[in-house]
C-alpha cells in the first residue's frame, strides 16, 4: 500500500482566494465581521473559514548538520484541530516551531522550504518576524506565566506590545480569559500574580495570553503533558471551544488524547510525514505500515 | 570517630595514634582558624574606635556635619569628606550601572558565542589592574584630557549649572568620579551578568512567541526578572566605590571643604585617610582620621549587608513573588 | 479578517518599523557599551605599556631606588620587598583561609557555617584603608613599620578571598568520593588529605592565586604599615620594606616627569605580574571544575 501524496489527502474544501488590489494597500477592501480593533461581543465569533489556512511545502530543517524535518508538505485546515503524533525525536516539534519561525531562534538552526498562511509565505524577506508571532501563537509545554506581573498583566502582555489603549486592553484582556475558560476562576484576582495559580490554570492563563493578540492559528507543543489529568481534560475541551476561532496544530505524544481532540492527525517518523488524515481512519485504519505499527503501540 | 566505637576492642586495636589525634586535631585547628576570622573582624571594629577616640569625645557625634578640617587649630569635622564620597560615588554608579546593564545585555543577548567568553573575560580583566596604576593614569592622561578637552566642553554647553561651573581642572571630583566608574563597572557587571543568565529560557520563548522584538523582551521578562540582582550589584558597586581611597587620593586633589562645581578639588573619607594619616602632627589629627575611618566602616558595613539582603529576598522562585506594577510595560 | 486583511496584518509596518528601531538601537547601545568597556582596558594598558617600556632595563630592574629625589636608580629594592611582603602574606592567609573552608564545609553545622560566610563577606568588604587602620594600631603605633606589618594587612585582605573560593571548590567535591573513603574506614582528617583536597587542589590553586594577585597591587594597607623605608636593597620583614605599589603611588605625586616614567615602568611589571596570574588562575579554575564535572 503505498503512501498517497498528502496534498491529495487534505480535506482542503475552499480554494484560498488570491487577494485582491495590494496587500499593503488595505484599503477598499470588503470588511468582515471581526475587526481587528476589538469589538464588545461577548462571545467570541466565529471566523470565515477564508483565513487560518495554513500550508508547508518542501519544508526541511535542520540543527547544525542535523536534518530533523525532511521535505514536509502538509496543510492544515482552518478551524479545524490537527494532531501531529509521532515517536520522540520525530521532529514534530520543530516542524511546527517553523510555522511560527521560532525554530531559527536557536542557534545553528535554519529552515528552507516554504510555510504558507493564507497563501502568503511567512518566510517571504518582505514580511517581518514579530508580525508572524501575532498571527501564529504558541502555547508551550510547561506554562511559563511571566512571573512578575499578575494575571491579566500576563493576558494582556502581547497586546501591550503594540501600544493599544488601556480600555481597550481590558477589554480584550477580559475576552481572551472568557475565551480560554479561566474568567470565572480568576476574575476576583485579576492583580494577584501570574505564578500563584495551579498549573492548569496556568496554562489556561498561557492560552488566554496566546489567544489576547487574536492569531489565526495556534501551535500548542504538547501542552497537556506537565499537567494532571483533570487539568488536561478541561484543556482538551477547551480546544473544541477554540478551534472555531484559531485553526489549532497541537503536537502531542499522547495519542488518545490526538483521538479525542483531533479532526485530523499527521504521523511523523524520523523527519518525514508518513500519514496523514482523518483522525479515526488514522487510529482505525491507517494506510502505512509504520502508521499502524506506531498506533498500535508497537514502537514509541 | 565517636566514643561508641572506640569501646569495640577490635575497632580500638586498628586505630593508631595518628588517626585518634587527627580529626579532633584537625576539627580544632579549622575551627581556631574559624574564630580566628571572626576576631579579626571584631578587632578591626574594635581597633578603628580605639585609635579614633579622642576625636570621638572630643568632637562627638556633631564630627559628621562640621565642616572644617584645619591641622593648626584642631578642628575637625568629616561633613568635607562625606560630601566628596556621597559626590563620587554618586555620579560613578549614575554611569556604571546603566553601562553595565549594557554590557550585560550584550554579553548575554547579544554577543556571537565565540565572542562571548573573551569579551567577558576583558571586562573582568579591568577589574583586575591595581588602583595604584589606575590612579596614575589618571593622574597622568584623564587628568589633563579633563581640563583640556572634557571639562571646557561641559561648561561651553552647560556652564550655566552650577556643577559645571568654574575652572576646568585636572584634579576634581567629576576626574574622581570617572575614575571610580571605570572601578566599579566590571564588578556590577559580573554580577548582572550572572544573574541574567539565571533567567529560564522558556520565558524568554514565550516572550517572543508573543511577537516581541529582542528588546520587548529584555524589557518585559530578562529585566523584571533580575530587579533584585541588579540593584544588589549596584549597592555592592557602591561598596567598592566608597572604599576606594588609593585612586581617588591620586586625582581628586585633596582640597578640604564642600564645593558644588565638580570641576573642583575635593577629598573623600577614604582618600582623606590615605593621604594625611602617615605624617599627621596633630594631636587630634590621626584620631580625627580613624574617626573618618570608623564612619567609613560603618557605611561600607551597611551597604554589604544591604546588598546580600536585597539579592537574597529579591530572588525569584516560582511562586512567592511579589507583583509591582512596575513589572508591566 | 479575511485573508487580505491577514496578508496586509502581515505585510504592515504600522508601529511595527518604530518597534524594530528602538530595538536595533537599544542592540547598538549594548554593543557600543561593551566595546566601550574594552577600549578603556586597551587603553589603559596600552598607556602603561608605551610609556614604560622605555624605561624598563636590566639596571632598572637590578638597582634599588635612589635617594629621595634622585631618579637614577631602580625598583630592585621594591620588587624584592614586594615579593617578601606578599610571599609572607600568602603564607599567613592561604593555610588559615583553607581551614576556614574546611571547617565550614566539614565540621561546622549549619548555622554556624552561615555566620561564618556572613563574617568572611563582611570582611571582603572592608576598605582596605580601614584594615591598614586597624594594623597601624595593632602593630605600628608605638612601634614602627615593618615588612611584617605590611604583610598582616595583606593577609587580612586575602584571607576572605581564599576562604570563599575554597568553600566553593570544596563543596563541588562529590559527596560520593568521601563517602567512600568513610565506609572504608578512613577518618576523615585523611580523607581530607588524601582524597578531598587533592580533587580540589585546582581550584584551591585559583583561589590562592586570584589572592594572590589582588594583594600584589593594593597600596592603601600598606600606606600605613610599611611605606617609609630605608635606603637600598632590605630584605629584613622587621623593618619597613619597599614595594612597587607604594613606589609607584610616590612616583606618581612626584613632579618630576622622570619619576613619572619609572612610575610607568614599575607599573608595567606590576600590571603583567597581575593579569598574567588573573588569566592563569581563571583557565585553572575553568578546568578544575570541568574536571569535577561541574
Amino acid at each position: 500500500m503505498d503512501s498517497r501524496d498528502p496534498a491529495e489527502t487534505l480535506a482542503m474544501t475552499e480554494q484560498n482566494p488570491e487577494p485582491q488590489a495590494s496587500p499593503e494597500a488595505g484599503a477598499g477592501l470588503p470588511r468582515s465581521t471581526i475587526s481587528i480593533a476589538g469589538e464588545s461581543a461577548t462571545t467570541p465569533a466565529k471566523r470565515s473559514r477564508e483565513i487560518g489556512n495554513v500550508e508547508l511545502q518542501g519544508l526541511n530543517a535542520y540543527y547544525g548538520s542535523n536534518h530533523a524535518v525532511r521535505n514536509v508538505s502538509l496543510g492544515f485546515d482552518s478551524a479545524k484541530v490537527t494532531a501531529i503524533i509521532g515517536p520522540s525525536g520525530c521532529g514534530k516539534s520543530t516542524m511546527v516551531r517553523c510555522i511560527n519561525r521560532m525554530h531559527e531562534e536557536i542557534a545553528g538552526a535554519r529552515s528552507e522550504g516554504r510555510v504558507l498562511l493564507d497563501g502568503l509565505d511567512l518566510y517571504d524577506p518582505r514580511i517581518d518576524i514579530v508580525a508572524v508571532r501575532r498571527s501564529v501563537g504558541m502555547v508551550f509545554q510547561k506554562p511559563n506565566p511571566f512571573p512578575t506581573m499578575s494575571v491579566i498583566d500576563n493576558v494582556t502582555a502581547g497586546l501591550r506590545l503594540t501600544g493599544a489603549s488601556r480600555g481597550e486592553l481590558e477589554e480584550r484582556g477580559h475576552q481572551a480569559l472568557i475565551g480560554a475558560g479561566l474568567w470565572d476562576e480568576v476574575k476576583d484576582r485579576l492583580k494577584g500574580p501570574g505564578v500563584g495559580l495551579s498549573g492548569g490554570q496556568q496554562q489556561r492563563l498561557c492560552i488566554a495570553r496566546a489567544l489576547a493578540v487574536d492569531p489565526e492559528v495556534l501551535l500548542m507543543d504538547e501542552p497537556c503533558s506537565a499537567l494532571d489529568p483533570m487539568a488536561t481534560l478541561r484543556i482538551e475541551e477547551l480546544i473544541g471551544e477554540l478551534k472555531e476561532r484559531v485553526t489549532i496544530v497541537i503536537v502531542t505524544h499522547n495519542m488518545q488524547q490526538a483521538a479525542r481532540v483531533a479532526d485530523t492527525t499527521v504521523f511523523m517518523l524520523d523527519g518525514e510525514l508518513v500519514e496523514v488524515g482523518p483522525t479515526d481512519e488514522i487510529f482505525t485504519k491507517p494506510n502505512d505500515d509504520r502508521t499502524e505499527q506506531y498506533v498500535t503501540g508497537k514502537f514509541g | 570517630m565517636e566514643a561508641g566505637a572506640l569501646s569495640d576492642p577490635v575497632l580500638r586495636v586498628r586505630r593508631n595514634l595518628t588517626d585518634r589525634i587527627g580529626d579532633p586535631l584537625l576539627r580544632g585547628l579549622s575551627g581556631l582558624a574559624a574564630a580566628l576570622a571572626v576576631a579579626v573582624i571584631a578587632g578591626i571594629a574594635y581597633e578603628v574606635v580605639h585609635l579614633a577616640w579622642p576625636a570621638i569625645t572630643k568632637f562627638g557625634v556633631g564630627f559628621v556635619t562640621t565642616n572644617d578640617w584645619n591641622p593648626v587649630t584642631e578642628r575637625y569635622g568629616a561633613a568635607p569628606f562625606i560630601y566628596g564620597t556621597a559626590v563620587t560615588s554618586a555620579i560613578a554608579l549614575l554611569f556604571a550601572a546603566p553601562l553595565s546593564i549594557a554590557i550585560s545585555i550584550y554579553l548575554t543577548e547579544l554577543a556571537p558565542s565565540r565572542v562571548r567568553r573573551p569579551v567577558a573575560t576583558l571586562v573582568d580583566m579591568l577589574a583586575a589592574i591595581p588602583s595604584v596604576i589606575l590612579g596614575l593614569w589618571g593622574i597622568l592622561v584623564l587628568g589633563p584630557f579633563m581640563h583640556d578637552t572634557i571639562e571646557p566642553a561641559l561648561n561651553s554647553v552647560l556652564g550655566f549649572l552650577p556643577i559645571f561651573s568654574g575652572d576646568p581642572s585636572a584634579f576634581g571630583y567629576l576626574t574622581a568620579a570617572l575614575i571610580l566608574t571605570i572601578m566599579t563597572t566590571p564588578i556590577i557587571t559580573s554580577v548582572t551578568r550572572e544573574v541574567f543568565e539565571t533567567v529560564p529560557g522558556d520565558l524568554k520563548e514565550g516572550s517572543y512567541a508573543l511577537g516581541a522584538t529582542r528588546w520587548e523582551m529584555i524589557r518585559q521578562v530578562v529585566l523584571p526578572y533580575s530587579r533584585a540582582g541588579i540593584v544588589g550589584a549596584t549597592i555592592l558597586g557602591l561598596g567598592r566605590a566608597i572604599g576606594e581611597a588609593i585612586a581617588v587620593a591620586q586625582v581628586i586633589g585633596g582640597a578640604t571643604g564642600i564645593n558644588v562645581s565638580l570641576f573642583h578639588t575635593g577629598s573623600t573619607m577614604a582618600a582623606q585617610i590615605a593621604a594625611q594619616f602617615q605624617g599627621a602632627p596633630g594631636a587630634l589629627q590621626k584620631p580625627s582620621l580613624a574617626y573618618l575611618g570608623l564612619i567609613l566602616l560603618v557605611f561600607a558595613v551597611i551597604v554589604n549587608v544591604v546588598a546580600r539582603l536585597i539579592v537574597q529576598r529579591g530572588t525569584l522562585k516560582d511562586t512567592d513573588m511579589t507583583v509591582t506594577e512596575a513589572g508591566a510595560l | 479578517m479575511n485573508g487580505a486583511e491577514s496578508h496586509a496584518l502581515l505585510l504592515d509596518r504600522g508601529n511595527l518599523k518604530r518597534r524594530n528601531r528602538v530595538s536595533k538601537l537599544v542592540s547598538l547601545s549594548s554593543t557600543i557599551a561593551a566595546l566601550l568597556a574594552v577600549a578603556v582596558l586597551l587603553i589603559v594598558v596600552g598607556s602603561v605599556l608605551s610609556k614604560g617600556i622605555g624605561a624598563l632595563s636590566i639596571h632598572f630592574l637590578t638597582t634599588p631606588m635612589g635617594l629621595f629625589g634622585d631618579t637614577t636608580g631602580g625598583i630592585s629594592n621594591a620588587i624584592v620587598g614586594t615579593g617578601i611582603i606578599v610571599g609572607i602574606a600568602a603564607l599567613m592567609a592561604i593555610p588559615v583561609g583553607m581551614l576556614v573552608a574546611i571547617y565550614t564545609t566539614e565540621f561546622a553545622p549549619d548555622r554556624i557555617g552561615h555566620a561564618i560566610r556572613f563574617v568572611l563577606d563582611l570582611l571582603n568588604g572592608v576598605p582596605t584603608i580601614i584594615t591598614g587602620i586597624f594594623v597601624y594600631g595593632l602593630m605600628v603605633a608605638g612601634n614602627r613599620q615593618s615588612g611584617f606589618a605590611g604583610s598582616v594587612a595583606l593577609a587580612i585582605i586575602m584571607l576572605p578571598i581564599v576562604a570563599r573560593t575554597a568553600q566553593e571548590v570544596l563543596a563541588l567535591v562529590p559527596g560520593a568520593l568521601k563517602e567512600a573513603a568513610y565506609a572504608l574506614g578512613i577518618a576523615r582528617w585523611r580523607t581530607l588529605l588524601r582524597v578531598t583536597l587533592p580533587t580540589a587542589a585546582g581550584g584551591l590553586l585559583t583561589g590562592s592565586l586570584l589572592a594572590v594577585a589582588r594583594v600584589a597591587g593594593e597600596t592603601a594597607p600598606l600606606i600605613l604599615t610599611c611605606s617609609i623605608f630605608g635606603q637600598g636593597l632590605l630584605t629584613e620583614p622587621g623593618e619597613a620594606l619597599a614595594s612597587i605599589p607604594i613606589f609607584i603611588f610616590q612616583s606618581s605625586e612626584s613632579p618630576s616627569p622622570e619619576a613619572h616614567t619609572q612610575a610607568w615602568a614599575a607599573a608595567l611589571i606590576l600590571i603583567v605580574f597581575v593579569l598574567v596570574l588573573n588569566i592563569i588562575a581563571r583557565a585553572f579554575y575553568a578546568r578544575s571544575r570541568k574536571r569535577m564535572g561541574a
